[in-house]
């Protein structure tokens, strides 16, 4: 199994770095957020129709780069570390992992090319956003196709032209392809507590739409595990921007007579958060690794998710703490990284979820 | 080289060379001859330039074989790496060699009853009288002093520079009268550490290693050494089963002696292999809230182990990045120790209040609840390992020092 980025790997994330902090600035963020639509279709359209972000991990028959979990993660990373506002994750990620890892050969024909060049804005309707284990509960597909129920909570799908939906059927639970614009469905955007994500309710009265492909409890969690890890790697990339900026306001404020990096309380807290932080990077780039090779423990992408989103927390308490009265104003940036934090954390799993996952895996279930 | 390759010299050496029924000093002459007692040291030194991967290889081969490796327990390792990297050719040859047959056994003299954290702070006295360096003072919590043939010592030789310039690095025959050693007993009832005693001792002035007043420097260079191994795996040095042929005989009698010292060692790193055979045993492997603090020991231990094999690649590499390995390695053994000794605590219950034979794992998991405190005090405390990631690291400014100017007038304790 590879350990170390490879040459290409790093040219990827340099490149994609210096697009993300050219396109994506906080002042980006900030008036993206507090639109409906939560994203720029221009810089859509430069990003993933131009530049193939969206298509990094499909492979170069579908109309990607070919690449896998690892030129996934990367992406993510800086997608997280600037917190870039639009359906990439929705759409690259989710439905993007989902025609890969349970669509027929002829569907993924069919929709990937557009998922990859950023033409379609697709996203993946689960009924459950905790544990895989809960999926397929509410949403029913009938014989003919057409779709009943509802998912309480989807990720852009107000914007998505394509909504992939994880249905139970008569023979189990199913792919099923549903247009933006089908007849029955109601998508009805949702107050949330991080507005750089966009989450709605998806309610569906007989709609129309076919089915795709097999979903058995295997490709669910493989589903899962490849969300998970891209996920942990968006977490660490705001992880590691709170980081660096906090450490470097306690470098530049004073009190006391003195720069407040120098009291001990702020270094031990910092050294801290930096040993928290190298763990679950390291934890986070193996579970891609892990994904690509086929090696190395099942349990990589719980790991991972776990242990990203609770330095992500760490860094994000710090970042307003380390502030002080600054910290907590809307004014300043850090709260929106706090909530972006907050907002992954509890999306595909709470790190004590994720931690009981791993222990089912690693020794059966309690 | 690659493994392969490697694999395949050594046995065609231990072919020809490894035998049982050879004295043990003389089969270590042989393997040092053969430039396979430490393969990562340079070629004139016994060595033959390989990468600790490559050295890895080495010493499996010579597990997998029973073959005697050189001496390796405890400070020895220290003190050669020290000689080898600051130490002048006179000094390497006369004090390599007996290091890696085994002939003699080292300790570090250190730490002071008024210096610990503070190292620099030592007020151990070195002058020089009669071409004589002579040594008044008193160090403590010196691992192993009680059996070595030589300390690595730090003294002071000038009292009117700033604290770091007036240190001097000596290399100290321990078998002399002015030197006494006075065992003293751990919390976990083991007696690894003693005080030493030091009254007009004398050491030759080519003993004197990296020079005069220039002792801080090669201090720092043994300490991180000695950190860097609190991150890596203490590898098995003892030999599994016995093993016939006189050659076991003497190792395993080498072991006893110069390895008691730290039989308790593996506790204060926590046991972690043992957590999930323990929590099967006991069915606390079906306790929800056992398995969340199982579940995060694992991630610590597997990310950590992750984080430093990308470190150790990157220095490879020739990263330009500062990676202290040994602080940020250091500090992550003592969270992963301390949670070890959290989850061994709920995976026994009331029994965790028993110890000795009666109680779990034949005493061991009571030895972990009581050890794991020496893992973030010895060779330096999570506190300064904190100050060091902090300050070296991440560049946070330097606080408040009041140690500053001639250490004459500085503030000790009394
Ligand atoms: C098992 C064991 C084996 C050892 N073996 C050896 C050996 O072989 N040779 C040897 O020389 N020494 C040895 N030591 C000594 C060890 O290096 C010292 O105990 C250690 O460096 C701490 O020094 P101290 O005991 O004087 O505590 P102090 O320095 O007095 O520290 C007391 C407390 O104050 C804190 N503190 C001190 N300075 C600071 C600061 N700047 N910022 C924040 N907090 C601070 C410390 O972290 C600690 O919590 C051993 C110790 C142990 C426990």
């Amino acid at each position: 199994m590879q350990t170390e980025f490879s040459k290409e790997q790093n040219l990827l994330r340099d490149v994609v770095s210096r697009a993300l902090r050219d396109k994506s600035p906080a002042t980006a963020v900030r008036e993206l957020m507090a639109t409906d639509r939560g994203y720029d279709p221009a810089v859509w359209q430069e990003l993933c129709g131009d530049a193939g972000l969206a298509g990094v991990h499909v492979p170069e028959v579908h109309g990607g780069a070919g690449g896998g979990a690892v030129e996934l993660g990367i992406v993510a990373e800086e997608m997280g570390r600037t917190l870039f506002c639009g359906p990439w994750f929705a759409s690259a990620v989710m439905a993007g992992t989902a025609l890969l890892e349970a669509a027929n050969e002829s569907d993924r024909e069919e929709l990937l090319p557009g998922v990859a060049d950023g033409s379609t804005i697709a996203t993946l309707v689960l009924d459950d956003l905790d544990d895989p284990a809960g999926v397929g509960g509410s949403i029913t597909a009938a014989a003919n196709g057409t779709l009943t129920g509802a998912a309480s909570m989807a990720v852009d799908a107000h914007v998505a032209d394509l909504l992939l939906v994880v249905a139970s059927g008569t023979g189990g639970l199913g792919l099923h392809a549903v247009e933006g614009g089908a007849s029955g469905l109601a998508i009805e955007p949702l107050q949330v507590v991080d507005p750089t994500r966009k989450l709605s309710r998806v309610a569906f009265t007989g709609v129309p739409g076919r089915h795709i492909g097999e979903v058995t409890g295997d490709i669910l969690n493989r589903i899962w595990d490849r969300i998970c890890s891209a996920l942990a790697h968006e977490m660490m990339g705001g992880a590691q921007h709170l980081f660096e900026t906090t450490v470097s306001y306690t470098k530049e404020r004073f009190q006391f007579g003195r720069p407040i990096g120098s009291f001990q309380a702020l270094k031990h807290r910092c050294a801290d958060l930096l040993l928290e932080i190298e763990i679950a990077r390291a934890l986070t780039h193996h579970s891609a690794r892990c994904l690509d090779s086929g090696e190395g423990e099942p349990c990589a992408a719980s790991m991972a998710k776990a242990a990203a989103a609770d330095a992500y927390m760490s860094a994000a308490r710090a970042g307003i703490q380390l502030r002080g009265g600054i910290g907590f104003t809307w004014e300043n940036d850090t709260h929106l990284w706090f909530k972006r934090s907050k907002g992954s954390e509890v999306l595909f799993g709470t790190p004590a979820i994720h931690r009981e996952r791993m222990m089912t895996m690693l020794e059966g279930a309690a | 080289m690659i493994p392969d390759r490697i694999r395949q010299e050594v046995s065609a050496w231990l072919d020809a060379n490894w035998r049982v029924d050879r004295p043990l000093i003389e089969w270590r002459e042989i393997l040092l001859e053969g430039g396979w007692a430490a393969p990562h040291w340079p070629e004139e030194w016994y060595g033959r330039g390989f990468t600790l991967d490559q050295t890895a290889v080495v010493a499996e081969v010579f597990r997998e074989r029973d073959a005697v490796p050189a001496a390796q327990v405890g400070p020895r390792g220290l003190a050669s790496e020290t000689i080898l990297a600051c130490g002048s050719d006179d000094q390497k040859r006369r004090f390599l060699r007996p290091i890696l047959t085994g002939e003699h056994t080292w300790c570090q003299l250190f730490s002071e009853p008024g210096s610990g954290s503070d190292l620099a702070g030592l007020s151990t006295r070195a002058e020089m009288k009669n071409g004589k360096w002579t040594i008044n003072g008193q160090k403590v919590w010196n691992t192993s002093a009680h059996h070595a043939d030589f300390g690595l010592l730090v003294a002071r030789t000038d009292w009117d520079v700033p604290k770091h310039q007036g240190i001097s690095y000596f290399l100290l025959d321990m078998r002399q009268a002015g030197v006494e050693a006075r065992p003293l007993r751990q919390m976990n009832g083991h007696q690894s550490f003693n005080e030493v005693f030091m009254t007009n001792a004398v050491v030759p002035p080519e003993d004197l290693i990296g020079g005069e007043g220039n002792g801080w420097h090669v201090a720092k260079t043994t300490l991180s050494f000695e950190r860097r191994g609190f991150s890596r795996r203490v590898r098995g040095s003892s030999i599994d089963g016995p093993k016939q042929g006189p050659i076991y005989e003497e190792y395993e009698e080498e072991l006893r002696i110069a390895a008691e010292p730290y039989t308790w060692y593996p506790q204060r790193e926590g046991r972690v292999d043992l957590v999930l055979p323990r929590a099967r045993e006991t069915g606390a492997i079906n306790d929800p809230a056992t398995r969340q603090e199982i579940a995060k020991l694992i991630c610590l231990y597997t990310g950590a182990r992750l984080a430093s094999d990308g470190a150790e690649a990157r220095r490879k590499a020739g990263t330009t990045e500062i990676i202290p390995a040994g602080s940020i390695g250091k500090l992550a053994a003592s969270v992963i120790a301390r949670q070890a000794s959290h989850v061994h605590t709920m995976i026994s219950g009331a029994d965790a209040a028993l110890s000795g034979p009666d109680s779990a794992a034949d005493g061991i998991i009571a030895e972990v609840l009581v050890s794991v405190p020496a893992i973030s005090i010895a060779g330096g405390t999570d506190e300064i390992q904190r100050n060091i990631i902090s300050e070296r690291v991440l560049g946070m400014p330097k606080g408040y020092r009041a140690d500053q100017g001639p250490f004459r007038d500085i503030k000790r304790n009394a």
